[in-house]
Formats: structure tokens, C-alpha cells, sequence
């Protein structure tokens, strides 16, 4: 029936706190998690919950309390009658006056607003006492203001529940405020896992670094290295950054964030600087994203305040500067074995 | 009016649907959810009284339940002795078979429209395949059932070929309304004849408004987006 997917997911996630499954729409996030629900079944690999096999397992018997997009909350049946559909009435009531549902216990799920949906379907899942907490997309159904409140309740909630998670985004900001592990899916593949702060910054290859939203991702050449210092050429540019072993063809991953503009005029590329030219200035509400041409593409990302003290405007020259630290290498991604 | 024939018309559609429910939820729920290559064989099966003539099912069935088939036979040794043919058990074997589509059809409908998720989520939460069926499957697809169930309830009350070819025209065994009319028009007695069909068509009407009616209350409540 369902077509042919192929999936290739070796990876172990701590069982502690929450996990994000990170990957852009079509990487095959929600596959993963479905199967570790048991809703899919694979062609073959193993499962493996706390040294337990669950291939073989029904839904039922992992009991994964899997919340959906849309929270697939019972329609039939009340606020109250949907927390306690699968656990003692005792732990939903407890569940429903700590989750703040008390007063809309008799209400039906389409009477209440998406983050109270959200709060019950969570309820719900945790009142059965799941072992695990499969998240798909949690946020993605509430509009934009209420997804930026609820990113942090939620984290907040799914830590008061004591139960492990693991919670499908395709959002950056999602996964720094929800997640303290991440796995980053790129086709099929789980590419690279780790503590989120770490894979942000230091992403693996070139996919990942693209997909989790690192703007500029440069060719590199490693020219040398010195006392702990690796000597990069990228294009013109002569940078320097921490030596983490790797040699020959890399990417260097520079968040637009770390990349600095001066209009001190006169200097030509220097150590990690570089004179370019204004391409286009985007303002983004209080910040402004600044492209430039310094033979190769550079995004840089300023406060609209600065962008507006240094009257940048398309065609001139500027300075742009990326301090060592902020470089990060990424090997070059090998043609994944089929 | 001819009020023997009619409670024993009635007796017959709500025994039919009584059993088409016990029947037909099965059967709906397999046609539903099943991946199986062959789905369309039993869906082609189970579709087959809409198109074939009444007296061609009749034919089949009361050949199937002769005595000295296998199935009369051991419904000969449970009974001591009873036969199918020209008796009010074959009469009802019969219409179960005859109605089935009109269960099932409407059924699967309602199945088929229930968020495959809200199945999944509670299969998640630990509730047994059975259990969902009951508390979730069931419950959104109510309206379909009562469908379902109305519909084949007045689709017996008017079925002639399959009584006339199994059951024949005993008098408070097998002479349903429709039977009976039929009767009334042979015997020229039309004031009779036209008593039970204006009684029959009433009560078809008001049958199927019901439904419509309840339908659209129950949507109403029921109803997510």
C-alpha cells in the first residue's frame, strides 16, 4: 500500500529529556518516528527500547503515546473523557488541574483553542503511562504567535511528565527552545547526532549544515596548520580557525550571525577579512540581512540599527569580518553507500 | 389491509437487520482496513444482490438450503428434522444475504470516513484493536450504521423475487406485504391491494426521512472541521 520508502536510521537516543528528530519535510522524520511507534513496519533493522526488542511489538505493547500534528483528540467525546480514555481516572484529574484544563473538562476538543488541544492531547498520552513520547510536528498546528509561547511551555510540560520524548520538527527555533539531544535527518538518513547546541554549531557535512540553516556554507581548502590554529583559504578570504584534525577539501559553516561589516576603507583582505561588495540589504524586523560579494557569496546578519549607522547601500564596498572561533569545518559529505 | 402479512413482514426486517448488524460491522470493518490483494473479490461478492435479479438470488439460495444440500442437511440434523425452504428461518437466511449491501455499503462509508488517526492514537495509548473499534470506530460512524440498518430494515419490508422463490405464499409463514399485494391484484381485489401498497409506501417514506433527518441532527453535533 504505502510506497516505497527507504530509510536508513542508525542511531541510539539517550532516554533522558527531550529529543529532537530534525530534518526538512520529506527526510523521512515522520517514517522514523512511526515506526518507533509500531504504526509502520520495517523491511528489517531492529528496535531496540532500554535493551527490550520491540520489532514484533504492537502499538499497543510500546505504548508510545504518539501525538499527532493535529492532536487526533477523540471528537466524540469531552476534554475530560479524552484525558481519561486510557488511564485511571484519578491521573487524568491530576493531569487535567496541572495542565490548566479543569474548567474545560466538559467542553468538546473543537470548542477549545489549538494550545489547550495540545495541552489535552499531552495529557492524554501521559495519563496511559507511555514509556515513551513520540511528538510529531507538536507545534506546527498553532498559529505563529501561540507557537512561540507554547515552545517553551511545551518543553516545560514534557519535563514535569518524566518521560522521555522524542519530537519531529523541521524548525530551527523549535529544536534550540524543545530539544536537548538532536538527530538530523537528511534523505532517509539519520546524518548526525548529538547535544543541539553542538550540531548547530559544528555541523557534520554539507547537508547538514544546510539543513539546519547555517547561512553560509563556504568551499574551503585547509592551507596549514599552527599551534592549534588551521589556516583556511576560502576564495580570498585567509581565515583562521580551531584545529579539529581535518585536512585537504572542507566546508566552512559561518552562522550569518558571526559575520561582522566595517566601511574602514583602504584595507584589502587581511586575516579574516575580506573587502566585498553590498549586494542587497533585507531589513528583518529589528535585525537586516546584508548579502555580500566577496567572489563567492556571504551572507551577514546585523541589527537594522548598525546596518542604518553604516547607510549601506547596494554596490559599495564594505569589510567584512568573521572572527576564528565563529568558522566551523565540515567534512565534504561522502556519496552515501546504496 | 392485510395485517398478518405485514407484522410478519415486520418481524422479518428487524430480525434481518438485527442480524445484518451483528453481520455486516465485521465484514464493513474487513473491507475497510484490509490490505489484502483480493479485497475487490469479496467487495464485488458482498455488492452482488444490488445488481442481480431477486429471482436468480432466490433460485441460487433455495437450491443452496435444499434438504439434501449440505447445508439443509445440517440445519436438518440441529433442528430435528426442520427444513429451509417454505419456512421463516429460510426467509430470513435469505433477506440477511439479500440485504447485506445495504448494510455494509453505507458502513464502510462511515468507516472509511473516521480520521485513521484518532484509530492510531488510541492504539498508541494501549487500547486494543477491539476496544477502538467499539469506543472510536464506532461511535463516529454511527450515523452510517443507522443508515445502514434503516436502509436494509425497509429494503426487506418490500422484497418480493427472493420471498416468492423461497418461501413461497404461506399464509403467517412466508406472505409478506409485498406478496400479499401481489395476491390482491391476482384476486381483482384492488381497494385491498391499494390499502397495503399506500400503507407500504408510507411507511417506506417516513422510514427514509427519518434517516435523512437523523443524519443531518447527528452530523450537526458530531460534526470536527
Amino acid at each position: 500500500m504505502s510506497p516505497r520508502f527507504e530509510l536508513d536510521a542508525r542511531v541510539s537516543i539517550p532516554l533522558t529529556g527531550v529529543t529532537v528528530l530534525f530534518g526538512a519535510s520529506g527526510s523521512g522524520k515522520t517514517t522514523l518516528l512511526r515506526l518507533l511507534a509500531g504504526l509502520e513496519k520495517p523491511d528489517s533493522g531492529s528496535i531496540v527500547f532500554r535493551g527490550k526488542p520491540w520489532q514484533g511489538l504492537s502499538p499497543q505493547q510500546r505504548r508510545t503515546g504518539f501525538l499527532f500534528q493535529d492532536y487526533a483528540l477523540f471528537p466524540h467525546l469531552t476534554v475530560a473523557e479524552n484525558v481519561a480514555y486510557a488511564g485511571p481516572r484519578a491521573t487524568a484529574a491530576g493531569l487535567m488541574e496541572a495542565f490548566g484544563l479543569a474548567e474545560l473538562a466538559d467542553r468538546r476538543p473543537r470548542a477549545i483553542s489549538g494550545g489547550q488541544q495540545q495541552r489535552t492531547a499531552l495529557a492524554r498520552a501521559l495519563a496511559a503511562g507511555p514509556e515513551l513520547l513520540l511528538l510529531d510536528g507538536p507545534l506546527s498546528a498553532l498559529d505563529a504567535p501561540s507557537r512561540m509561547r507554547m515552545r517553551y511551555e511545551l518543553r516545560r510540560l514534557l519535563l514535569a511528565g518524566g518521560v522521555p520524548s522524542i519530537v519531529v520538527t523541521h524548525d530551527r527555533m523549535e529544536a534550540v527552545a524543545l530539544g536537548d539531544w538532536m538527530a538530523v535527518m537528511v534523505e532517509g538518513r539519520v546524518r548526525q547526532s548529538g547535544p543541539v547546541r553542538v550540531v548547530f554549531r559544528r555541523p557534520a557535512d554539507l547537508q547538514v549544515a544546510e539543513s539546519v540553516g547555517v547561512e553560509n556554507v563556504l568551499p574551503a581548502e585547509v592551507a596549514g596548520r599552527e599551534a592549534g590554529l588551521l589556516t583556511l583559504h576560502v576564495g580570498a578570504l585567509r581565515s583562521q580557525c580551531v584545529d579539529s584534525g581535518e585536512t585537504g577539501s572542507v566546508y566552512a559553516c559561518i552562522h550569518a550571525e558571526d559575520v561582522a561589516i566595517t566601511r574602514e576603507a583602504g584595507i584589502s583582505s587581511a586575516r579574516n577579512r575580506l573587502a566585498g561588495q553590498v549586494r542587497s540589504v533585507t531589513v528583518e524586523g529589528a535585525l537586516a540581512r546584508i548579502e555580500l560579494d566577496c567572489g563567492f557569496p556571504l551572507v551577514a546578519r546585523v541589527t537594522a540599527q548598525s546596518a542604518g549607522e553604516l547607510a549601506l547601500r547596494e554596490g559599495e564596498q564594505v569589510a567584512a569580518v568573521v572572527k576564528a572561533t565563529a568558522v566551523h569545518l565540515a567534512a565534504y559529505s561522502q556519496p552515501s553507500p546504496r | 389491509m392485510d395485517w398478518q402479512a405485514i407484522w410478519l413482514s415486520v418481524r422479518l426486517a428487524a430480525s434481518t437487520t438485527a442480524i445484518l448488524l451483528v453481520l455486516g460491522l465485521p465484514v464493513a470493518y474487513w473491507l475497510t482496513y484490509s490490505e489484502r490483494r483480493w479485497k475487490f473479490l469479496v467487495e464485488a461478492l458482498v455488492a452482488l444482490p444490488l445488481v442481480l435479479p431477486p429471482t436468480v438470488l432466490g433460485f441460487y439460495v433455495l437450491m443452496a438450503m435444499g434438504p439434501r444440500s449440505p447445508i439443509g442437511a445440517l440445519y436438518g440434523k440441529l433442528t430435528g428434522g426442520m427444513i429451509l425452504p417454505f419456512s421463516f428461518q429460510g426467509l430470513l437466511l435469505a433477506s440477511v444475504l439479500y440485504s447485506l449491501p445495504f448494510t455494509v455499503q453505507p458502513v464502510a462509508a462511515a468507516f472509511a470516513g473516521v480520521d485513521k488517526k484518532l484509530i492510531e492514537a488510541s492504539w498508541c495509548l494501549g487500547v486494543s484493536r477491539l476496544a477502538t473499534f467499539r469506543r472510536v470506530i464506532v461511535p463516529l460512524a454511527l450515523p452510517g450504521i443507522a443508515t445502514g440498518a434503516i436502509l436494509s430494515f425497509a429494503h426487506t419490508l418490500g422484497e418480493f423475487g427472493v420471498v416468492l422463490m423461497v418461501g413461497g405464499n404461506i399464509a403467517g409463514v412466508t406472505r409478506t406485504v409485498s406478496i400479499s399485494i401481489y395476491d390482491q391484484v391476482q384476486s381483482l381485489d384492488y381497494t385491498a391491494a391499494g390499502q397495503t401498497a399506500l400503507f407500504l409506501l408510507l411507511v417506506s417514506f417516513a422510514v427514509l426521512a427519518i434517516t435523512y433527518g437523523l443524519q443531518r441532527r447527528v452530523w450537526g453535533v458530531w460534526r470536527i472541521r
